[in-house]
């Protein structure tokens, strides 16, 4: 039973900011390897996701400020590869469940973007039906258990559709997302336990991104390599460059392969970055512009081309025409929505109940 | 009343194998109120589950199992340490079905006791009904009687949607015919007239259910009847049964276990003003458990929960008598 950490990991660094490296010179399975493993449609596929995400994210922010999306809306930028490489060693039947920060992940999964956007507009064509918003995407078709608002709330949620899955004794695997704040929850911990104590098929991917909305994890944890927590319950885990979108992969498919065929858990830390402020309405006063420009210097889809190009699988040609392609896609969905109906005033009183009674 | 409630879980178990029972000492202990018993040398510990002391952990695996297409079955020792599942049973379960415009049903029930025990405390003695029946989305079920147990258990095991089953610590001694026919069951939303009378209506639930039928024969011989409901349901609550029989006897009292303030007897109360003000002789009046952490002291504590003599005062009151 591979009950102790997969990757021998150094205690990570603290900046004089309190913000953690990312565990480039650590992850030994990550941005050194000379030759992709993958097929080229696998990386293309990745890769178009990665900017599929970001322009789509980046149309939301301008929706958002033309008042055509409301509510809170929380942006995946900077963080695509988090999303894309793990959720790319799954199958379509295995579940994903998430926080509020996840239209990325929504995409990744294969919940299209008119529906994604159409939501967020709070249209009767949403994902959700109007009824969720940016915060509560679902959709059963594509096993995408939503986004869930309260922090950490959806830690013990993933460990039961895990837990269904071995009582069913079927072999879908459950990965779930969350932030490092949500680390500090009684629900993280609570689940843990239980995944291992019940050998759960589920993967838990903690996106350290280093804020809890404006609090910095220096600030919030008083033990801040969320890896090592897994001791405490002996559960498998690694850190990952959260950046690189094959490492994700990769320790994604050790995880899977761990779930699917020992029914065991794992906990995935990624070390990422988000560009925006938490939420459209954060103006992020809380870190330096050279913060910020230190991450996006190893931006993880400008990384991944680079990479891409090394390796004669894309051209600049080639990006240039994804680039084109979706932003069209991007454009539909943002018509899409605008041309949607709003959901019917009936609309209200639906779904409260499956069963009404009265 | 503990065996009512066990047949229909062992009744269930058997029915629908995607039925689960989970919780603290549920299986190898047999239930720290023994409702349990014998379901785990049934069934199994895949089915029976003991589980950690972990209230929010395991009340959202149940959540998480039920969006995966399974019945769970989530016991708290007492209704009090739910308040640590809280989050999970309103933020996860009330709303999931809502919030994913009609994809994710909840087929899940969290039963336990609800309300005072004898000399437990302030943190153990809690009736939280009011708590729960606020939300849309949940359902909210007190049975008072071994049979109502039975047949309102298997109804909410067998309904779509998360229902919170409120058992009372001092009931499960309680005795009564219960019907064996596996196919017993009683609709949720359905109250039931307890005793028919003409002078006033006592709506009672759970403990004061009882209580409130003792109270309707002391006043029998003083020459007052009363008509005792039990919605037994308390969301969604059945209140035609209710203002059909304050049409009748214009006259109401509400007994309850838990606090007035924002309580379930302030909204029937509300309900019944709303749709039958014209029919009352008497302002409606309230016998709730008293402003107060319970006390420990068996005096201080019999005093804080309604009994027979209070629930007397309010008919005699309203009766102006």
């Amino acid at each position: 039973m591979s009950s102790q950490p997969t990757e021998q990991r150094a205690r990570s660094n603290s900046t004089a900011a309190g913000v953690l490296d990312p565990p480039e010179k650590t992850d030994k399975s990550s941005s050194q390897q000379k030759e992709l493993q993958e097929d080229r449609e696998t990386l293309l596929n990745m890769f178009r996701l990665m900017l599929l995400i970001r322009r789509f994210e980046e149309k939301c922010a301008e929706s958002y400020s033309l008042g055509k999306i409301g509510g809170f809306c929380h942006l995946y930028i900077g963080q695509e590869a988090v999303g894309v490489g793990s959720i790319s060693a799954l199958r379509k039947d295995d579940y994903v469940l998430t926080s509020y920060r996840e239209h990325g992940q929504a995409i990744a999964k294969g919940i299209s973007p008119d529906a994604i956007m159409a939501e967020l507009y709070g249209k009767a064509t949403g994902c959700s039906r109007g009824k969720g918003g940016s915060m509560h995407l679902f959709d059963k078709d594509v096993s995408f258990l939503g986004g869930h608002a309260i922090v950490g709330g959806q830690i013990p949620l993933a460990t039961g559709v895990a837990f269904a899955s071995k009582y069913q004794e079927n072999d879908r695997v459950t990965l779930c997302f969350f932030g490092e704040a949500a680390v500090n929850q009684g629900a993280f911990h609570e689940s843990l336990n239980m995944a291992q104590l019940w050998k759960l098929p589920c993967i838990y991917i903690c996106e350290n991104n280093m804020y809890g909305m404006g609090t910095s994890l220096a600030r919030a944890m008083s033990f801040s390599d969320v890896a090592q927590k897994s001791c405490a319950y002996e559960i498998a885990s690694e850190l990952v460059d959260g950046m690189d979108v094959l490492a994700m992969r990769q320790a994604t498919e050790r995880a899977v392969k761990r779930a699917r065929e020992e029914s065991l858990p794992t906990l995935i830390e990624a070390r990422t970055y988000r560009y925006m402020g938490h939420s459209m309405s954060d103006p992020g006063n809380y870190r330096t512009r050279a913060e910020i420009e230190k991450y996006q210097e190893r931006d993880p889809i400008k990384t991944f081309a680079n990479k891409l190009k090394q390796q004669n699988v894309i051209t600049d040609a080639d990006i240039a025409g994804l680039e084109k392609e979706i932003k069209e896609e991007v454009e539909h969905a943002a018509r899409f929505a605008d041309e949607s109906p709003l959901p019917d005033p009936s609309e209200l009183y639906t779904n409260v109940y499956a069963s009404p009674l009265n | 009343m503990r065996d009512a409630l066990n047949l229909a879980l062992k009744e269930e178990l058997a029915r629908d194998s995607s039925v689960f029972l989970m919780g603290e000492e549920v299986a190898e202990y047999q239930g720290a109120y023994k409702v349990t018993r014998g379901l785990l040398e049934e069934f199994g510990p895949k089915r029976v589950i003991d589980t950690p002391i972990t209230e929010l952990g395991f009340a959202g695996l149940g959540v998480g199992a039920a969006m995966a297409g399974l019945r769970p079955i989530v016991e708290f020792m007492t209704f009090n340490f739910s308040i640590l599942a809280t989050d999970q049973i309103i933020n996860s379960a009330a709303k999931m079905l809502y919030m994913s415009g009609g994809q994710f049903k909840i087929p899940i029930v969290f039963r336990g006791p609800n309300g005072s025990a004898y000399q437990v405390s302030s943190q153990h003695s809690q009736a939280l009904e009011s708590w729960y029946a606020y939300f849309p989305g949940l359902k909210v079920v007190m049975p008072s009687t071994p049979a109502d147990a039975k047949g309102l258990l298997k109804s909410a095991i067998r309904d779509d949607d998360p229902v919170i089953f409120m058992e009372q610590e001092r009931m499960y001694g309680m005795k009564g015919e219960v019907p064996e026919d596996e196919e017993f069951t009683i609709p949720l939303g359905v109250a039931e007239v307890k005793r028919e009378g003409q002078d006033a209506t006592i709506v009672a639930r759970s403990l004061m259910v009882p209580t409130a039928l003792k109270a309707a024969e002391e006043l029998e011989k003083q020459g007052i009847s009363c008509e005792v409901i039990d919605p037994r349901t308390i969301r969604p609550l059945d209140i035609d049964t209710i203002v059909e029989s304050v049409k009748k006897t214009n006259r109401l009292v509400v007994a309850e276990e838990s606090h007035a303030f924002c309580g379930v007897a302030a909204e029937i109360s509300a309900e019944v003003n709303e749709r039958a003000f014209d029919y009352l002789d008497a302002p409606v009046k309230r016998v709730s458990g008293v402003d107060v952490p319970m006390p420990y002291a068996k005096n201080l504590e019999q005093l804080a929960i309604p009994d027979v003599e209070r629930i007397i005062a309010a008919v005699r009151e309203v009766s102006y008598s």
